[in-house]
């Protein structure tokens, strides 16, 4: 194989993470398909001023455990650690908790600038970035704060609006297999955003359950193809 | 203090609306409860936001894998039929209008049937999730809520004050106290809560409501 794209350590497949990038973090938001490692590896690594692109802000290690019995370590972190300077995504914080993850700290203080996108719009721009498109016109959001300062058109007699594609730098994302090209399966509600995130960075970087040689994923039920993966690492078992 | 119907019972009667194989969304929070309401005569695809059709119950402790989740972060179970897809896939269908009732909680509701179900007073950093899409995508939005806050204001007002989801999507409103269809011309009060008469739900309601011909107490 021309190019070796398993790598051995968290650490190294973050290691040229820049100050200023722009990074994807697949999954819903909670446990289940967040890149938990990849993440725990960047908070390590320290770029700072980085715009982090995930669906929902995390909540910080002190209130998931009231998500999760026992609690799970998410992206804020990130948040917690001064690394980020804008978050994009449908939740923020979580309403039905205490105003007191690290994003919403961090928001309340000033610190951070937060985005919020209609979860399937922000979908829909993900894949617009995938794709090479420069938008799309949705009626999702029309006569609410999302419409404010966004070119509007009239399509079959209803009003839409014109949202923008979104890249990144790098996606981190979650896996369940990989072969060693980097061709990739997922794993029930674990599969949600990560593999249309794999289609619209740069350098996606996937940690996933297991390895295995080229050849063993049916290619009928590989979900993403190995040419959008650029780094693959197993997570220990 | 008269008795209003408590969560189960709201779900019990929201439940009520979903028709034999109909595709349902259950929105954050309450809405959850209607899933334990399905007659077993009827098959019901509940589908998530977060990429699943067709998922069955609450998992109990020894069942719970934390890659099979609703959108309110609760291990479900699985059924013979049921299918996984991207956040991409899951928004088309929303979007498309391939989803036949979608069950969102409320702050307020206006009288034209506008939804505010996102971001409150206090709390600029919340986030309105799916909720946007489903308001605007679904072929029927029944909102389940209790018909007042907890100080007692009314929250199904002339207008709402909390910022939108989407306007004039409603088209029913399940609460503790009533249930109330949305039409484009007015609020028809259709059922009413077991010992409440008409004027004294009207006065928990800042919007006008106009008593159904056939006014009935809620069956449950």
């Amino acid at each position: 194989m021309a190019v070796n794209k398993i790598f051995r350590s968290f650490d190294e497949a973050v290691a040229d993470v820049f100050n200023g990038a722009t990074i994807m973090l697949g999954g819903f938001g909670s446990f289940g398909g967040l890149p938990i490692n990849l993440i725990a590896a960047l908070a390590k690594q320290g770029a700072k001023n980085l715009t982090i692109i995930a669906n929902m802000g995390g909540v910080g290690l002190e209130l998931s455990s009231r998500i999760k019995p026992g609690g799970y370590q998410d992206h804020g972190i990130l948040f917690e650690n001064g690394q980020v300077k804008k978050f994009i995504g449908s939740v923020p914080a979580l309403g039905g908790m205490p105003p007191t993850s690290p994003i919403e700290k961090l928001f309340n203080e000033g610190k951070v600038e937060i985005e919020t996108v209609p979860q399937g719009t922000m979908a829909e721009r993900i894949r617009c970035g995938a794709g090479g498109l420069g938008g799309f016109y949705t009626r999702v959001g029309v006569g609410t704060v999302v419409a404010k300062g966004k070119e509007t058109k009239v399509i079959n007699g209803k009003e839409y609006l014109l949202e923008l594609p979104l890249f990144a730098d790098f996606a981190l994302i979650k896996a369940h297999k990989a072969d060693a090209l980097g061709n990739l399966v997922y794993r029930k509600t674990a599969r949600c955003f990560n593999p249309i995130m794999a289609m619209a960075a740069k350098v996606t970087i996937a940690e996933v359950d297991q390895v295995v040689p080229v050849g063993q994923l049916d290619p009928e039920v590989i979900v993403t193809p190995h040419v959008y993966v650029h780094r693959i690492i197993e997570v220990p078992r | 203090m008269k008795d209003r119907l408590d969560e189960q019972t709201i779900a019990l009667r929201a439940a009520r609306e979903f028709t034999d194989g109909s595709v349902v969304n259950l929105g954050y929070g309450m809405p959850g409860l209607c899933a334990n309401f399905i007659p077993e005569s009827r098959t019901i695809f509940f589908q998530s936001e977060n990429g699943m059709l067709g998922y069955g119950n609450l998992a109990s402790d020894a069942e719970k894998d934390y890659e099979m989740i609703n959108a309110s972060d609760q291990p479900v179970t699985p059924l013979p039929g049921m299918c996984f897809f991207d956040s991409g896939i899951s928004f088309d269908m929303i979007r498309g209008g391939h989803i036949d009732v979608v069950v969102l909680g409320a702050y307020q509701v206006s009288e034209k049937g506008d939804l505010a179900n996102w971001g409150r007073p206090g709390r600029p950093a919340t986030g309105m999730g799916g909720g946007m899409d489903l308001a605007a995508g679904a072929k029927k939005v029944i909102v389940m809520m209790l018909h007042t806050t907890k100080e007692g204001e009314p929250r199904i007002v002339k207008n709402c004050t909390y910022p939108l989801t989407a306007r004039q999507c409603v088209s029913l409103i399940i609460t503790d106290l009533a249930v109330i269809e949305v039409t484009a011309k007015s609020l028809i009060l259709k059922e009413i809560a077991p010992g409440w008469t008409v004027p004294e739900v009207q006065g928990l309601t800042e919007a006008k409501l106009i008593p159904a011909t056939d006014l009935k107490e809620i069956e449950l």
